[in-house]
């Protein structure tokens, strides 16, 4: 008792730095030696793949008859090696991580969209609505989706946004379950009876003070679907029905080395080391901001 | 607990039904019929063509036809393959992708709870951290990835395993691994997260405090309830596996139902397209229905009324 010594003018000087959640977790996030390392990685790919292609020394379409199939070859600027059509692989793996973290990127946001608006609709309005949308969520777990949007590239294969939007259309539900497991502890809170009771429209509460309550979760859950819908999209690709030639995606390049693997190592190595490790980057990265938001858990 | 299978069945028709209408009217949606040549064909021999597979009905005939010969267990003729019908090629497939498939979902457990087990009981030790971060890998890294590479490096550098061919016992390894990693790591960081939680609760205190040795304690108490998050996966599992096959089957040249979506996607051939996903539809919702029931006989809480 004695020796606990209050000062109670230190409280009257010094403004208490008040510590916000989200300052909480970016700090255990920058304690997360596996997470900070993924990050880093993560931003020299992202560099790579988006600025990469302007540094690299041949252009994406280039076509060297001189270097067809060769292996890495530093005197000649094919630090990758070239493809059986004499194209630099180096600058195709970067151009090809663009159209994949894009798709990632795209389809993840497509998703949010529709998980998020899903969930805080069902889960605010409630009832017989809430039954029927989610109703609906569980139906559609069910469904063997990669057949779906296999179907649909298959149907629309030239128009690279459907497959955006087919991705991102089939990775909503968990999102729509989480959120709307949130608005139901949300809306009974204080604030919203208070917009309730100044007249703020249904909409503009969802909009204004559901949906940007229930952050913190979607983030969480953001950092786990971009890895999932790049693994879909290259799948996809992977068989030849995603991404078209002269686009490429790491998914195209990985089943295209694989088809030569047995006269070009590098053909196949490359982009499956470039995948993989923006994969593994990701899940990592994903853990690292779960654990940071909800310790908890670990 | 039969009524609660029944139950489950009846909740499934809806699925199915839009699993179905998806898949047929998807198809139908497709510019370009089965028979749309590079040459065109003259119309009088297209027109025959069409009548004979019915194909010029209006498209709700079609349907509910399809319906009706789907209640038969018909699944209508494949438009590639000419003399086979699309149930012919399904049921010819079926055993092979059910081989693979089936022995990479065993040996996904048995390696998985395995190594989960062990990974839990030495939480923060050296090998606790390299099985977590080798499962990482495996849930990271896609199966299409682990295919080619070990191909090139077992089969092709070592030369220890042919590179595709069916058959034998040796051209099973490798498709059965590459389909089995994924799952192996999913279940193991499964099996060590519930583990942990198990071993710190009350009756595996019980356990110990009467004096059990460890490994009965874990083995006969404690790993059943551990296993509860792990069957609940298994449905998860098997539509990995399926999707996984789709792949491997591919890669390796295994005459599976897998395989022949893809050709059959890239062919066009409608029909088999559509009565590969309803055949692997129907297969996910039962062996989901499965692990539930398997769940029920695990935890004592849960009684299906």
């Amino acid at each position: 008792m004695t020796d606990v010594v209050l000062k109670p003018d230190r409280a009257l000087t010094e403004e208490v730095k008040g510590r916000s959640l989200w300052q909480d977790a970016w700090n255990r996030l920058l304690r997360n030696h596996a997470a900070v390392v993924s990050g880093i990685v993560l931003i020299i790919i992202l560099l790579l793949s988006f600025v990469g292609p302007y540094l690299a020394p041949h252009s994406v379409d280039e076509v060297n008859w001189d270097y067809i199939d060769s292996p890495p070859n530093f005197a000649a600027g094919y630090y990758f090696g070239t493809d059986q059509n004499g194209r630099d692989l180096l600058v195709r793996t970067f151009y090809g991580g663009r159209v994949s973290i894009t798709i990632g990127l795209v389809a993840t946001l497509v998703s949010l969209a529709i998980g998020v608006s899903w969930g805080a609709i069902a889960g605010f309005v409630g009832g017989r609505v809430d039954n029927l949308m989610m109703r609906v969520v569980d139906i559609l777990y069910s469904l063997p989706f990669i057949f779906f949007v296999i179907m649909l590239t298959v149907i629309f294969g030239r128009y690279m946004v459907l497959m955006y939007v087919a991705i991102g259309a089939v990775s909503w539900l968990d999102m729509a379950r989480i959120v709307r497991g949130q608005t139901l502890s949300l809306k009974r809170k204080e604030f919203v009876e208070a917009a309730h009771a100044s007249g703020v429209s249904t909409f503009n509460i969802i909009r204004r003070h559901i949906v940007p309550n229930t952050l913190g979760p979607v983030i969480i859950y953001v950092t786990l679907t971009v890895p999932t819908v790049m693994l879909t999209e290259s799948f996809i690709s992977f068989l030849g029905m995603g991404v078209q030639e002269p686009n490429s995606s790491w998914g195209v390049l990985v089943s295209e080395g694989a088809r030569v693997m047995d006269i070009s190592w590098w053909g196949l190595i490359f982009p499956c080391a470039f995948l993989s490790i923006t994969l593994l980057c990701l899940n990592y990265l994903g853990d690292g901001v779960r654990d940071a938001f909800d310790p908890k858990d670990r | 607990m039969l009524r609660y299978v029944i139950k489950r069945l009846i909740g499934a028709i809806p699925t199915l039904f839009i699993i179905i209408t998806l898949s047929f009217f998807l198809m139908r949606l497709a510019p370009g019929g089965p028979f749309s040549r590079e040459r065109a064909l003259p119309p009088e021999i297209e027109a025959n063509l069409l009548k004979a597979y019915h194909l010029d009905d209006p498209l709700w005939l079609q349907f509910l036809n399809y319906l009706g010969d789907l209640a038969h267990g018909d699944f209508g003729p494949s438009f590639k393959y000419k003399d086979f019908s699309v149930g012919e090629l399904i049921w010819g497939g079926f055993p092979t992708s059910a081989l693979v498939g089936g022995i990479a979902i065993l040996l996904a457990l048995g390696i998985g709870i395995c190594a989960g087990t062990y990974a839990a009981l030495k939480q923060n030790s050296r090998l606790d951290y390299s099985t977590m971060g080798f499962a990482m890998v495996g849930i990271a890294v896609p199966n299409f990835v682990i295919a080619p590479l070990l191909t090139f490096f077992i089969s092709l550098k070592m030369g220890w395993l042919p590179v595709g061919g069916w058959g034998q016992l040796k051209h099973m390894i490798l498709p059965v691994i590459a389909l089995a990693l994924p799952q192996i790591a999913a279940i193991a960081r499964l099996t060590r997260g519930s583990m942990i939680e198990v071993l710190r609760s009350n009756f595996v205190r019980t356990a110990r405090s009467k004096g059990l040795p460890e490994q009965v304690t874990v083995t006969r108490h404690a790993l059943k309830a551990a296993m509860l998050p792990v069957v609940s996966y298994l449905g998860p599992a098997v539509a990995g596996i399926i999707t996984g096959s789709v792949i491997i089957e591919q890669i390796f040249g295994i005459p599976g139902i897998g395989r022949y979506f893809v050709q059959a996607a890239l062919n066009r051939d409608y029909t088999l397209v559509m009565g590969v996903t309803i055949f692997y539809g129907v297969l996910i919702i039962l062996l989901n229905l499965l692990a539930d029931i398997i769940y029920g006989f695990l935890d004592p809480k849960i009684r299906y009324e």
